[in-house]
């Protein structure tokens, strides 16, 4: 009776432990986790959150781009700062390009990077590209530094043949295993928990990787942030989470998305260790993001950075701001932009002149321009495409609707746009 | 999450079994039958359901290396007893707790998986992974189809604890099947007993698709057989006949196939009546041929399950069956299930399809 025996032990056991703990009370003592962590008072005190001091925002640089602690400077290479402002600029004019090509009806859907061009290339060019990066879907900065060419992107924008995604997701929902970049899904804050996961599969491995989740802060309200955020600080993984707070979730102002300090202020509350940074301070985003990266990877512990910016563009091609904002409010965030900062910071430098400027934006409109001229030449996926990578293998029912569609589509060719989908 | 319900049913259940021979357990809605079909040669040895999934778990941990295995209160052994001794065996890095929020659970199995890991989620019990059902169903479930192949969490399998314990009520009683069923990209599976357990556990978690894992509790227990000692593993997708026939056939999966053995048992004699039992086993994708092979020989079909009747997964294998075997068909494929209420506290008795309302179907679908 090996079964009944191990019931009766544990029911002993289970009944010792409620003994245990009449005893703990009774002694007027709490569980051990409370009297570790707190001294005792007599004072009936209510404590408030003005009280507690606001974390402060990291900055390096001033709005002309002078970092007057030279000490502070990173000292980047003149090619990575180029190619990290080169970067901006042409994540700029694929912005502007594939946006207008919403409104000519040409792509179905858009969303931009305006403003949070800093939070962008500032991380991404901190990181390893080994360390997983899973986004929220205003991240195309941080995949084209990760070299995503934009012929990719504007492919799945598109959905055609060449879209690695076989056309199934809308436009910005890019993923590049090569990159080290989990596809994009629209239900946000998802993809924090999976992060988690991800990052405690490297810290078992010792790969010395760690994983970025980057989010904005109306996603930070949902459930799976909370869960995120106290999973990683309980299982000790090397995962970076990068707060977006830009103001707004489509039209909420984030006055009425939370009261507390911000998404940074909730960190210490999980136990995580946190840092707030100047999100248009491209290079005190990327001297916050090294400490981070390597603050998770050797301690083996979460860290949250939150980069404070502000959306210049609409929410998405679906969405007018002005319904919700001033352009007055748009305007005076201006004088911050992230982009206008670092190039003043690189001329500086002479690293950069009006010239360079020049070319550089002739040529980012040539890239998309082409880019785009190429995608829109391709046929889209073949329409079986629907039906594969639903399961490892294909279902029985799943190849027998396969069929269904195949004999209909024979039958009833002319009322479907078979001409513009790749046929064998 | 309704901890302190869960904390109430565990410590009820652990009283039961000490003082079982002093109470009438209220959970003897249905008489086991030992599966009898030893799937692998060799040695075996008697164990219970949950032994018999500890022992598929440990197999699994001691294999692939990458394996972990978490949840909430997993670390000590599970409040079901299904993980006991695999902490100590296989180290805390792999075997252990996780902060008590079921969305939490699955998305950092989700992201195991995708990083390449074994991952093998436990849900305290089924009626308790609705928290989850966006990671389950829009993410871990499409994964795969949205990056076009680039990344998948078919590395992930969810176990959890299902259906009618006696006294389990509203939240402690769930067999929720049917909620998952409506989505593409997972496989279902419930085991009847030990034997099928372990070797549809071990296909589960090799399997490339991420799974759900429904163990019927009130079976933990209660169902003792001849496990393989060593690994085996039983095809997913496949049902199985349990009892062969020729009048009626029978559809049940879980606790609900020993009713119907009965059932099958009463009919032949007392009313002469010939039923075919099936294990449906996989829910998801489910095994259409054997189905529709015996509704075309018994050309009467009744489906059983605990779950609801309204969209419950019955309403799928009726309407398939009806689709694909109409000229077979001497009567309407029937339905016997829980009723299109909250599972009940008190009148589980009356809620539950037993083999008197089964039993009923039969007799009359015969006589249509």
């Amino acid at each position: 009776m090996v079964v009944s025996s191990t019931i009766i032990r544990f029911t002993r056991k289970l009944i010792g432990s409620i003994g245990q703990l009449r005893t703990i009370t009774t002694s007027s003592k709490m569980s051990q986790s409370v009297q570790d962590t707190t001294d005792w008072t007599d004072k009936l005190e209510i404590l408030k959150p003005e009280q507690v001091k606001k974390i402060p925002m990291y900055r390096i640089m001033d709005e002309n781009g002078n970092i007057h602690d030279t000490a502070k400077d990173p000292m980047l290479d003149s090619e990575t700062l180029r190619s990290m402002y080169k970067c901006m600029i042409q994540l700029n004019i694929m912005d502007k390009i594939l946006y207008e090509s919403q409104r000519q009806g040409r792509i179905s859907f858009y969303m931009t990077s305006v403003g949070e061009e800093g939070t962008h290339l500032g991380s991404a060019a901190a990181l390893s590209k080994e360390d997983l990066i899973y986004a929220q879907y205003r991240e195309t900065g941080v995949l084209l530094w990760r070299g995503i060419t934009l012929q990719e992107c504007i492919n799945q924008c598109y959905g055609n043949n060449l879209d690695r995604g076989k056309g199934k997701q809308m436009p910005c929902h890019y993923g590049s295993k090569d990159r080290n970049f989990v596809t994009i899904s629209s239900p946000l804050a998802t993809q924090i928990p999976q992060a988690v996961g991800s990052a405690y599969a490297f810290k078992r491995n010792k790969s010395n990787r760690c994983c970025v989740v980057y989010f904005g802060e109306g996603a930070a309200s949902e459930g799976d942030a909370h869960a995120a955020f106290n999973f990683a600080a309980t299982l000790e993984v090397p995962v970076v989470f990068f707060c977006r707070n830009n103001g707004y979730a489509i039209s909420t102002p984030s006055e009425e998305q939370y009261r507390g300090d911000a998404i940074a202020g909730r960190a210490l509350g999980y136990g995580i260790s946190v840092i707030r940074v100047d999100g248009n301070d491209t290079l005190a985003v990327y001297n916050a993001m090294k400490v981070a990266r390597e603050h998770s990877i050797s301690k083996e512990r979460p860290i949250l950075i939150e980069a404070m910016t502000y959306r210049m563009g609409h929410h998405s091609t679906s969405d007018d701001s002005s319904a919700y904002r001033s352009n007055e409010e748009v305007e005076t965030w201006q004088k911050f932009n992230p982009v206008e900062r670092f190039r003043k910071y690189l001329e500086s430098k002479n690293l950069w002149n009006e010239d360079q400027e020049k070319k550089c934006v002739e040529e980012s409109k040539a890239n998309v321009l082409k880019a785009f001229g190429e995608a829109e030449k391709v046929n889209k996926p073949d329409w079986r495409e629907m039906f594969t990578d639903v399961n490892w293998s294909m279902p029985n029912n799943l190849i027998k609707q396969r069929e269904y569609l195949a004999n209909h589509l024979e039958k009833y060719k002319e009322h479907y746009p078979l001409q513009s989908y790749k046929h064998f | 999450m309704a901890v302190h319900s869960r904390s109430i049913l565990f410590c009820r259940e652990v009283s039961n079994l000490i003082f079982r021979k002093n109470v009438v357990r209220r959970s003897s809605h249905f008489q086991y039958y030992p599966d009898k079909n030893t799937p692998v040669e060799g040695e075996t040895t008697k164990l219970n359901m949950f032994q018999a999934i500890g022992n598929a778990l440990d197999i699994a941990l001691e294999k692939d290396q990458s394996a972990v295995l978490f949840g909430e209160d997993v670390a000590f052994g599970g409040v079901f007893r299904c993980s006991m001794g695999l902490l100590q065996k296989h180290g805390k890095d792999r075997v252990f707790n996780t902060p008590l929020c079921e969305q939490g659970i699955v998305g950092f199995g989700i992201g195991l998986a995708v990083a390449g890991s074994t991952a093998i989620a436990e849900i305290q019990f089924a009626d308790y992974i609705f928290p989850a059902f966006d990671q389950i169903v829009n993410e871990a479930a499409k994964y795969r189809y949205r990056s076009g192949g680039m990344f998948d969490c078919g590395r992930l399998t969810i176990r959890t604890p299902c259906g009618a314990v006696g006294h389990g009520a509203l939240y402690h009683s769930q067999m929720p099947e049917a909620y998952f069923a409506h989505t593409p990209g997972l496989k279902i599976v419930i085991p009847r007993g030990p034997v099928k357990a372990k070797g549809l556990l071990l296909s589960c978690i090799e399997d490339k698709d991420p799974c759900i894992f429904f163990e019927p509790k009130v079976l933990y227990r209660a169902a003792v057989e001849e496990v393989p000692t060593h690994e085996y593993k039983l095809p997913l997708g496949k049902a199985e006949i349990v009892v062969p026939g020729n009048q009626v056939t029978l559809i049940g999966w879980g606790t609900q196939v020993h009713v119907l053995c009965e059932v099958a048992e009463i009919a032949k004699n007392s009313h002469g009546i010939s039923c075919e039992v099936i294990d449906l086993m996989t829910i998801l994708p489910w095994d259409s041929e054997t189905v529709f092979n015996s509704a075309k020989k018994t050309g009467r079909v009744i489906i059983a399950h605990e779950a609801p009747m309204t969209c419950g997964f019955g309403s799928e294998l009726a309407a398939s069956i009806q689709d694909d075997c109409f000229l077979y068909l001497e009567a309407p494929v029937k339905r016997v299930t829980g009723f299109d209420s909250p599972f009940p506290h008190i009148f589980e008795p009356f809620y539950l399809p037993d083999k008197w309302r089964c039993l009923d179907a039969v007799i009359n679908i015969v006589k249509y």
